[in-house]
């Protein structure tokens, strides 16, 4: 049997993003031992990649705003289906994590008055955003990284982790390898926290990176966790279309909440005709609004104009603009105009640098003299693993998960800017949830040898299979199926041929086969990623399909409409004996004093 | 289109060769893609590190005919019809496979640097005019193309002894904050080893995020070092009057 190392700790967190890098400072700074692991480089995580910004009440722009406009704002953009506890905490708590991080280090983009700056995102009612240009990620990213290096954690790199262990019931360890050389080795850990991520990698046109294979999805399924809500994956409305090597890059929502302004072929502004009845009045009626709100933005100054249409919920403007497409108003290279040209040159390069260099660079396109040409992309993933709204733990004792990887935050539709505070808010509490937990633990974690074994034989077997399957081609073929069956636009047809051809090519992962050493060996890697990537899917597919309705990201051209029976439920996907099954469970009850704040027609002024 | 050719470095510290191969060009292709290509089609070992591809995390550092580049930013049509593209690992830090390096020493140093720090509890209050050069400094992407083309590190090999640019902008985006109250100076002088960058620029020309490191970061703190170490006049005033109000790091 292959040697493997060994290493012990209290709590082991998965995944060194924003969550998971708040989960470990948390976690280390109450006294427990922390072990942190990350596929890639340490400061390379995908959070690296958000760029608008951190939406926080913070009230430093529009002094109106507060927790409960947020908490609002949140599940209407979730419609409804958000656990609300979550968003609860999420909105009462973000201000407090981003003053936080200011005082670790992060230097965010300031006010005249040298508070921290905040801009316009979707779906919010107040300019919410902390933001620094439009690297807001980076910023958090190297923060976080900045302060858990000087915190004891031990940090493993390029490090992935394939399975699970129990000792009964609870959490006791995990197995991986090193990407360097293929060693394996064995954590030992009372409590393990999911910080993985998504799962976009199952889709061909996304605007996530590598490490979205769905790791986090998949050991949790595996542990015996349940998922929810994975019908609802969040495709942005703006990706790059053009070159086909950036196709799904994604153009950040902070365009729009700087101005831009989106036309199809023939010129039309056509959000107007796209806003639903229910926040219609949200909205500018006209351009001349649109432009009093964009002068009052660029100025500083406060303003009684109404945001423009724009700035819509992303489920919204990316079926606004996917149906532009279908309907023969695309531009040349099947996407819609984007516009931030008519502002000056001057203040898109300030507020927008990356995307300025990105379209220069990447697009021959300078984005200061004309339009960008963007389209839907794949995006987020709102489902995951259910966890206790307070604590993040699963209903495994001592599996916990925070961020992208949980489930219930964001409900259907998540808005722009709270996934990075999501990360903040609930890096944290999984953080203290994981530390508490392990101090009521005694008892040794116990993972027995049978169990690594397995786990190591599952890794060796590709490379008895010399002349297997290309696992880059089964990669393509679920690529195929998830963007043709399981895309923005769904029905019971395509969701019931979908879930077959998954089926059937799911044989093929016993299939894939791999040459080379076990040195930094990318295809090897995704032998194992492909089993991952195959559970969210078949769940994201499945939970479509028994969800009869339309409603946030998810939309069905056979059920149009959003059921209010369908309101009343998530969708949970678990494994029983071996076969994936679905549950209707019902959503917490909101207490009377939340609710109320729905019943207003004004926005909520805490 | 004609098939564009890479050559590729394949193999580890003990060795290794250039395999060449043709791949079918598309619009705005860029060298990653080919690679990318290449793992998919021929040979899914072959070792590279990428994340975003979108230029924002500094994983993909390579030399592309020589020059250290991002591959996800160096576009395939920069290059002549038919010029052979040779694609190499960064030379300054050791080989693990193929285009893979092990760059675990950068992150040695970053940790001995003393962290930010800041006495101030309260709500804050900064100007942007205040922290316009740390932004600058904070757009760093950490892809270490400055400590690849670093002479001190490429060809004199002297990790031991000096911390290379990367760090130098590090420390200058925590030294010119307007909150932070720790004195790096010491340690800049000594285990840092400002000293030794003879101020080249190199670090500068490579630069993706086009970081004015030698200029804004490495200049000023020279400046700062001399000023608290050598100046007689300035020692003298620190004696009279009392010295900075930041604390000096115990390293």
């Amino acid at each position: 049997m292959e040697n493997y190392e060994v290493h012990e700790f209290d709590v082991l967190v998965i995944g060194a993003g924003g969550a998971g890098l708040s989960a470990a400072i948390e976690a280390s700074g109450m006294g427990v031992s922390v072990g942190l692991v990350c596929k890639s480089l340490l400061g390379k995580a995908h959070t690296v990649m958000a760029e608008g910004g951190i939406a926080a009440a913070l009230a430093n722009v529009d002094p109106k705003d507060g927790w409960k406009t947020h908490f609002r704002d949140t599940m209407i953009g979730g419609k409804m289906l958000n656990n609300w506890r979550m968003a609860q905490l999420h909105a009462q708590e973000a201000p407090d994590r981003v003053k936080q991080l200011e005082h670790w280090g992060a230097v965010f983009d300031r006010t005249k008055d040298g508070k921290i700056l905040q801009r316009a995102f979707g779906g919010h009612t107040y300019k919410r955003l902390c933001h620094v240009g439009d690297r807001t990620g980076l910023e958090m990213i190297r923060t976080l990284q900045d302060k858990g290096i000087h915190q004891g954690i031990a940090i493993f790199m390029e490090c992935a982790i394939t399975k699970l262990f129990k000792d009964g019931d609870r959490i006791s360890g995990a197995f991986g390898y090193f990407r360097e050389d293929g060693r394996y080795v064995l954590f030992k850990a009372k409590a393990v926290i999911l910080a993985t991520g998504g799962i976009g990698k199952a889709y061909p046109i996304t605007s996530n990176s590598w490490e979205y294979t769905a790791d986090g999805h998949g050991l949790a399924y595996d542990a015996g966790a349940d998922l929810i809500d994975m019908e609802f994956i969040q495709f942005h409305p703006t990706g790059m279309v053009w070159p086909p090597g950036v196709r799904g890059l994604l153009v950040t929502e902070g365009v729009r909440g700087e101005g831009g302004i989106l036309r199809n072929n023939k010129g039309e502004r056509f959000m107007y005709k796209y806003l639903p009845e229910a926040t219609k009045n949200d909205y500018a009626a006209d351009d001349k609004e649109s432009e009093e709100w964009v002068n009052a933005a660029v100025s500083g100054a406060q303003t009684t104009a109404r945001r423009p249409p724009e700035l819509s919920t992303r489920d919204n403007v990316a079926r606004a603009i996917y149906n532009e497409v279908k309907n023969g108003n695309g531009s040349p290279h099947g996407g819609v105009f984007l516009d931030i040209s008519y502002l000056p040159a001057d203040r898109v390069k300030k507020k927008l640098p990356s995307m300025y260099h990105q379209f220069k660079e990447l697009a021959d396109v300078d984005i200061t003299a004309g339009p960008m040409e963007v389209g839907p992309t794949m995006h987020y993933t709102m489902g995951g693993v259910r966890v206790d709204a307070d604590t993040q733990e699963s209903r495994v004792p001592g599996l916990f998960a925070a961020g992208e990887v949980s489930g219930g935050m964001h409900g259907s539709n998540r808005l722009g800017g709270n996934s990075l505070s999501d990360l903040l808010v609930f890096g944290k509490r999984a953080g203290t949830g994981a530390a508490n937990y392990v101090k009521g633990i005694n008892t040794k974690p116990d993972i027995p040898k049978e169990a690594i074994e397995s786990a190591i034989k599952e890794m060796e077997e590709p490379f008895s299979r010399a002349d297997g399957i290309n696992p880059y081609d089964v990669q393509k073929k679920l690529h195929t199926i998830m963007s043709t069956y399981v895309g923005i636009y769904r029905d019971e047809k395509d969701l019931e041929t979908g879930i077959a051809k998954l089926e059937e090519l799911k044989s093929q992962i016993s299939k894939v086969g791999i040459k080379g050493s076990k040195a930094f060996n990318p295809g090897w890697h995704l032998c194992r990623d492909l089993r991952n990537m195959f559970i969210a899917s078949e769940a994201v597919a499945r939970s479509a399909l028994l969800r009869k309705e339309s409603r946030g990201a998810h939309s069905r051209t056979d059920y149009p409409n959003t059921e209010p029976e369908f309101g009343k439920y998530n969708t949970s996907v678990f494994d029983k004996g071996g076969v994936m099954t679905l549950e209707q469970t019902p959503i917490p009850e909101m207490p009377a004093d939340l609710k109320e704040l729905f019943e207003k027609k004004e926005p909520a002024h805490a | 289109m004609p098939d564009a050719v890479l050559k590729i470095f394949r193999g580890d510290s003990k060795g290794g060769e250039y395999k060449t191969y043709k791949v079918p060009i598309e619009d705005g292709m860029v060298v990653l893609d080919a690679v990318h290509y290449i793992q998919a089609t021929y040979d899914p070992d072959l070792a590279v590190r990428w994340n975003c591809k979108a230029a924002k995390c500094g994983s993909c550092s390579a030399e592309v005919n020589g020059k250290p580049s991002l591959m996800c930013k160096t576009r395939m049509d920069r290059f002549a019809q038919g010029e052979e593209i040779l694609v190499q690992p960064i030379k300054t830090f050791p080989l693990i496979k193929d285009l893979v390096t092990n760059v675990s020493w950068n992150y040695e140093q970053n940790k001995r640097i003393a962290p930010f720090h800041s006495d101030d509890a309260g709500e804050w209050t900064v100007y942007q005019e205040d922290i316009e050069r740390v932004q600058e400094f904070r757009k760093c992407i950490e892809c270490f193309l400055c400590q690849d083309v670093c002479h001190v590190l490429r060809d004199h090999h002297r990790t031991d002894a000096f911390m290379g640019p990367r760090f130098l902008v590090r420390v200058a985006g925590l030294d010119m904050h307007p909150k932070d109250d720790v004195n790096r100076m010491a340690y800049l002088k000594n285990e840092g080893g400002i000293g030794m960058c003879n101020i080249t620029k190199c670090c500068t020309e490579v630069c993706p995020e086009d970081i004015h490191i030698t200029d804004n970061a490495i200049i000023p703190l020279k400046e700062r070092v001399v000023d608290e170490f050598y100046d007689p006049v300035a020692i003298f005033l620190k004696k009279v009057f009392g010295g900075k109000s930041k604390k000096t790091a115990s390293s």
